[in-house]
């Protein structure tokens, strides 16, 4: 503080004027995104591909049953995206959108950064749009790191020949290639609901750890519910009812029903939980 | 600072043409806020705090100051009142007020994994009304105001109480401001770096930026706010300039003496209230007697004074008056 007298405060004078500036957003993915956990989060999803393909490629061609697609791997090497992708979608992945999720609101109370970016000022509702623009953008980072991954380590060591679907058909590797980078397109957005979930419990308490907990056990209780028959007739409301209907992007033709139903209903998740967020989160009282 | 310093600072600042007439920095009326838990935190303050005043904002822990700077600030949502910064309504007006208004509360809170530099970024870019452009030389100024330019680097996890603080301080000057809200701005400081914030809070103050400074430490305001208010249980319990606070301070009389019993009862045959006598003193109130007086009637009553001292008391008695208890203990 020895240049105190040296540099002359100045005083504000009139009115500050406000810029739409994307600079927050890019302060707030440089967090997420430049984050060691989140990194190491991300290098675990992008070890299950390299082990998939490597354990397939080093068995024999008749080791058994796996996870779906686990037996076209040989013929085309993309399919290591989608194996690794069906591997990672009950856990791995929800897992990973927990963590980040849970810590958005929450991670800023407990360091007790909330309020001083409140006091910035930055308002509520733009501190959340900010917070659930980083989420997705990681619920569509993991999920392609997943698909790109597999897909260099598949047609690293797999040959890209035709590619049967699952109706029997058989298309050639560009036509599959953008197939499943709509499945990867699909599961973020999935993986994005998760997020608004995530998002809404992380307002919801001053502990990182208790949100992303609470996010990951709603992940798999509905997964859970999903798989009991009695409960039937709540399914289709079930946040993870439709994660696995991209496989009818896989079919010939393509049929679009479930993918857009699973679409619609994480839309309806985030705009729910959007909401639930946002007013939880607009009279709260920051005292961390 | 001294006393004609300060006289001086507060002249120049009070003839500033576009602080007159313009309001007080902030002004609350009847602001309370009441926890869910049913207790009162702040009870129906009205807090006054003049353009170009450095406020000191005292009182025990736990006595509302921080409450109440939350509420200002629009952290929390007040059960009760209304009040104004810089001439405008909050919580309403707080994108326009806030940009004006550097804050310090409870302490620092950075991002543990980033340098100190790269924390100041990330508040200037949440920012809306901030230059991109000149954000890099405002947080290198801000950083060398605190003298943490060697330090920026560093993660703030590696950083000292002291140096956190610091960080704290010149998150508040990203931005020339026209109202500083420090709440505790000297808590893990050393000596030095303590010396340091006052004069820091002085070269703001003569900048023409007002400054509301919360402390339990008497001392800190003492010698650098131009304007005191207390607290003691959530009520605002004394407002004012210091000087009226000081004036405020009943001055009391101290008599040394061999016969301290036979000066005490001469005290009160005069009707001095409740002379006490410890340690062959005797104590009291002065009151609307001369001290003069006291004195001749004193000695023409035989009692050998061996010192006879009048003295006005320090702005501590003041406070334990008001406060009714020792100043850290919490109310």
């Amino acid at each position: 503080m020895s240049a105190v007298e040296a540099v002359a405060p100045v005083r504000a004078t009139s009115r500050p004027r406000r810029v739409v500036s994307t600079r927050f957003l890019r302060s707030e993915l440089r967090l997420v995104f430049g984050r060691l956990r989140n990194l190491a989060v991300l290098a675990v999803l992008a070890g299950v591909p390299i082990l998939i393909a490597v354990a397939v490629r080093l068995s024999s061609p008749d080791s058994g049953e796996g996870p779906a697609f686990l037996s076209s791997i040989t013929d085309n090497g993309l399919f290591v995206s989608l194996a690794a992708m069906t591997v990672v979608l009950p856990l791995f992945l929800p897992l990973a959108v927990a963590v980040v999720s849970g810590d958005a609101v929450a991670g800023e109370a407990n360091l007790g950064t909330l309020r001083y970016l409140l006091t910035v000022p930055v308002r509520r509702s733009r501190l959340l749009a900010v917070k659930y623009t980083a989420v997705v953008a990681f619920c569509f980072a993991a999920t392609l790191v997943v698909g790109l991954v597999g897909a260099a380590i598949g047609l690293a060591l797999f040959p890209a020949g035709p590619v049967t679907l699952l109706s029997g058909t058989t298309v050639g590797s560009a036509e599959a290639s953008w197939r499943i980078l709509l499945c990867a397109l699909y599961i973020g957005a999935c993986m994005a609901a998760l997020g608004a979930v995530g998002m809404f419990v992380s307002t919801l308490t001053e502990y990182p750890v208790a949100a992303m907990a609470s996010t990951a056990v709603l992940a798999v209780t509905s997964q859970v519910l999903d798989a009991l028959p009695q409960l039937s007739a709540i399914h289709p409301y079930l946040l993870s009812h439709w994660w696995l209907a991209y496989g009818d992007l896989l079919r010939d033709p393509m049929s679009s029903t479930g993918p857009l139903h699973g679409l619609g209903s994480a839309a309806a998740y985030i705009a729910v939980f959007g909401a639930l967020a946002w007013a939880r989160f607009a009279g709260r009282d920051v005292s961390s | 600072m001294t006393a004609t310093a300060r006289a001086g600072s507060v002249a120049a600042r009070s003839t500033d043409p576009a602080r007159t007439g313009s309001g007080d920095a902030i002004r609350t009326e009847g602001r309370t806020k009441r926890f869910r838990s049913g207790q009162v935190a702040v009870d129906r303050i009205d807090l006054v705090v003049p353009r170009g005043s450095v406020y000191g904002f005292l009182g025990p822990n736990g006595s509302g100051k921080t409450t109440t700077i939350r509420m200002l600030l629009g952290l929390i949502t007040p059960t009760a009142g209304s009040h104004s910064m810089l001439g405008e309504p909050m919580p309403r007006a707080a994108a326009d007020v806030l940009p004006r208004v550097g804050a310090l509360v409870e302490g620092p809170a950075f991002h543990p994994h980033l340098s100190g530099r790269r924390n100041l970024a990330r508040l200037d870019a949440a920012d809306r009304t901030s230059d991109p452009r000149t954000a890099t030389t405002r947080i290198g100024t801000a950083l060398e105001r605190v003298g943490l330019t060697a330090a920026a680097g560093k993660r703030y996890r590696a950083y000292s109480l002291g140096m956190r603080q610091r960080l704290g301080i010149a998150a508040a000057l990203l931005q020339p401001r026209d109202l500083l809200v420090l709440d505790e701005p000297t808590n893990g400081l050393d000596p030095q770096g303590t010396r340091e914030v006052r004069g820091l809070v002085e070269s703001l103050a003569h900048g023409g930026t007002t400054v509301l400074l919360s402390s339990h430490l008497l001392s800190e305001v003492d010698q650098v706010c131009t304007h005191v208010g207390v607290m003691h249980v959530g009520r605002l319990v004394s407002q004012g300039t210091i000087e009226d606070l000081r004036t405020a301070a009943v001055p009391r009389v101290h008599v040394r003496t061999s016969r301290p019993d036979d000066a005490a009862a001469v005290l009160r045959r005069l009707g001095v209230p409740a002379p006490t006598v410890h340690s062959g003193e005797v104590v009291a109130d002065l009151g609307p007697f001369e001290p003069e007086a006291l004195l001749r009637e004193l000695v023409l009553a035989d009692v050998p004074v061996r010192e006879f001292r009048v003295d006005t008391a320090d702005l501590e008695d003041v406070f334990v008056a008001l406060t009714g208890e020792g100043f850290d203990v919490s109310g």
